[in-house]
């Protein structure tokens, strides 16, 4: 007689399971080898570093500390940089809120004459490879005379993020009810207080979702911010990076700990905001 | 009297502002701000590039430059080859991922990460892993079997196979996860009754997921062709275009060209693409504007 338990013991599940982990395994380290690799420089003093160990002999912190105290030729304007990451980030990530959401309430909830026109412009901009876009956009900058000026990549990155966002925004915008707009018309609202009192508090989360998603992007953003950013002082932390690459004798293990301490705030953004951000832009990616 | 209406004397319209509602004058106030950064950062770029790479010669000097030719070849193969493996990956991974097991829900989160941290510090990290001397990939070869492994990075075929390998590296999580969005749409119904009649995993496959999820995989292939041709990181930041210029890919060339300061050619390179990407665009618009 079988044990209750042990019956539901098979070989089935077992083999099903070894299967399930013979994919599982080769995921992990894919995913996680290049980072790993990131975090083990860091940890390392450069002789471990270099030699190509999976653990160092001698871990240690003393790349952060000479990240964090400056004390290399390359960190010089290390929390300047960072700053002027942090900054710019902020900044696209409310322009794009704002610019956005003015867009979709108008288009959704006030139905403007040529809305459908403006969505489809958006739509083509959100097309358009962003490095294609860069060459252009990049003597448009020079003509403006915002070269070299933290606006023209807080503008770049607007640009960029905005048609996602519209397009995200407007369609979270649908599906609320006419019905709310109408009542609150038959009590006297305006315009702008139907946007404020009932149509901003409905769309937080949605909110929440873009506005992480523009920030993380321009966070992230290498090229525009290397082609539009040259002055030490002015540029973000990833350009910094990419300049250590200029050096014949690059410090890599203070290049992985500067990445790793780049890296960082995004990956706590997205898993702060994970719930948010994987409904509402994965959502709007793509609609099936 | 008799009351003659004439073109003339037509009853005049109200003026144009009275006809906008109080909410449509609104509506266009706030839509005017994505309007000035459309026409100020996408309409006159768009259009002063256009007009920079207008000129036939520059057209003869990029089919003069065996640098474009080549980059032209890698693009293709970047997009061919690359999206392809990549999308077929994140369809079974997609599968792999739909699975009710707590630890695949753990590994799910973990392998987000490569799509949520920024490219530089990771694509760098590979470069670092791939070089010849000191780094950990060949350290593991000479480990395991006292040869030196290869040059990755100083033979271009290897060299753009690994930027496809970053480039997949990078990009997969987010298709996965749409694909995995895509899959759990599927009604379970289907499979409980397919399992009932004894079908194997192909046939469920066959017959059951592949038939709903047709249209989104090949709208995200789509959709993914053309970010990647906007994909500049991955080869620049793993190779820089070399060895010798021989792995740049069109977005990289563009961006080479702008920093020798020949805007035109830069513009041109990319108006080469246009015949490609157009048409995609067009597609991709009429199928998501619906």
């Amino acid at each position: 007689m079988k044990l209750p338990g042990v019956s539901e013991f098979s070989w089935r599940d077992v083999a099903a399971e070894a299967r399930l982990l013979l994919i599982g395994i080769p995921v992990f380290l894919w995913t996680m080898i290049p980072i790993y690799h990131m975090f083990l420089f860091a940890i390392s003093p450069k002789e471990d570093a270099f030699s190509g160990k999976l653990w160092p002999d001698h871990p240690t912190l003393h790349n952060f500390e000479i990240v964090f105290r400056q004390q290399h030729y390359f960190l010089r304007d290390f929390y300047i940089q960072f700053w002027n990451s942090l900054v710019i980030a902020a900044s696209v990530g409310v322009l794009t809120l704002v610019i956005a959401t003015a867009a979709a309430f108008s288009i959704s909830r006030l139905k403007v004459p040529g809305g459908r026109v403006v969505m489809n412009l958006a739509l083509f901009t959100y097309f358009i490879p962003a490095a294609f876009l860069a060459v252009p956009m990049y003597r448009t900058m020079g003509n403006y005379g915002l070269l070299n000026n933290h606006w023209s990549l807080i503008l770049a990155m607007v640009t960029i993020a905005s048609p996602y966002a519209i397009w995200v925004l407007k369609q979270a915008s649908d599906k609320l009810p006419v019905e709310l707009d109408e009542a609150a018309v038959m009590d006297g609202a305006t315009t702008p207080q139907i946007f404020r009192l009932v149509y901003l508090p409905l769309m937080m989360p949605s909110l929440v979702a873009i506005g992480t998603y523009a920030v993380l992007l321009a966070w992230n953003e290498y090229l525009y911010a290397f082609l539009l950013l040259s002055n030490d002082r002015e540029i973000t932390l990833p350009v910094a990076l990419g300049n250590f690459l200029a050096a014949d004798d690059s410090p890599w293990e203070l290049l992985m700990t500067t990445g790793f301490i780049y890296a960082l705030p995004p990956a706590a953004i997205y898993y702060a905001f994970r719930r948010y951000m994987v409904g509402g832009l994965t959502a709007g990616a793509v609609k099936s | 009297m008799a009351i003659t209406l004439s073109g003339d004397q037509a009853i005049p319209g109200p003026p144009f502002s009275s006809r906008l509602t109080p909410a449509q004058i609104w509506g266009i106030v706030l839509l005017a701000p994505y309007l000035l950064v459309f026409l100020a950062f996408v309409v006159y770029p768009v259009g002063y590039g256009l007009w920079l790479a207008r000129a036939p010669s520059n057209y003869v000097a990029l089919y003069n430059d065996p640098i474009f030719a080549r980059a032209a070849v890698n693009t293709l193969i970047f997009l061919v080859i690359g999206i392809n493996i990549k999308m077929l990956i994140a369809l079974f991974l997609s599968g792999f991922f739909a699975q009710q097991r707590p630890w695949i829900k753990w590994l799910s989160v973990i392998f987000i990460l490569p799509w949520a941290v920024p490219s530089i510090p990771t694509i760098l990290s590979v470069r670092f892993m791939l070089n010849p001397e000191w780094g950990m990939v060949n350290h593991l070869i000479f480990s395991l079997t006292g040869d030196d492994g290869p040059n990755w990075l100083n033979d271009p075929t290897v060299a753009l196979t690994m930027a496809i390998a970053v480039h997949i590296w990078k990009s997969l999580p987010f298709w996965t996860l749409i694909l995995i969005t895509g899959r759990l749409a599927i009604s379970h119904d289907l499979f409980e009754a397919a399992e009932v009649d004894g079908a194997s995993w192909w046939q469920k496959f066959r017959f059951i997921t592949w038939p709903s999820m047709q249209t989104l995989y090949v709208t995200c292939t789509l959709l993914s062709m053309i970010w990647t041709l906007g994909d500049f990181n991955s080869v620049y930041l793993l190779t820089g275009g070399g060895p010798a210029d021989l792995t740049h890919v069109l977005s990289t060339l563009g961006i080479r060209y702008l920093r020798l300061d020949q805007l035109s050619l830069a513009m041109a390179s990319i108006v080469c693409a246009m015949p490609f990407v157009l048409p995609l665009v067009y597609f991709m618009m009429k199928r998501l504007s619906r």
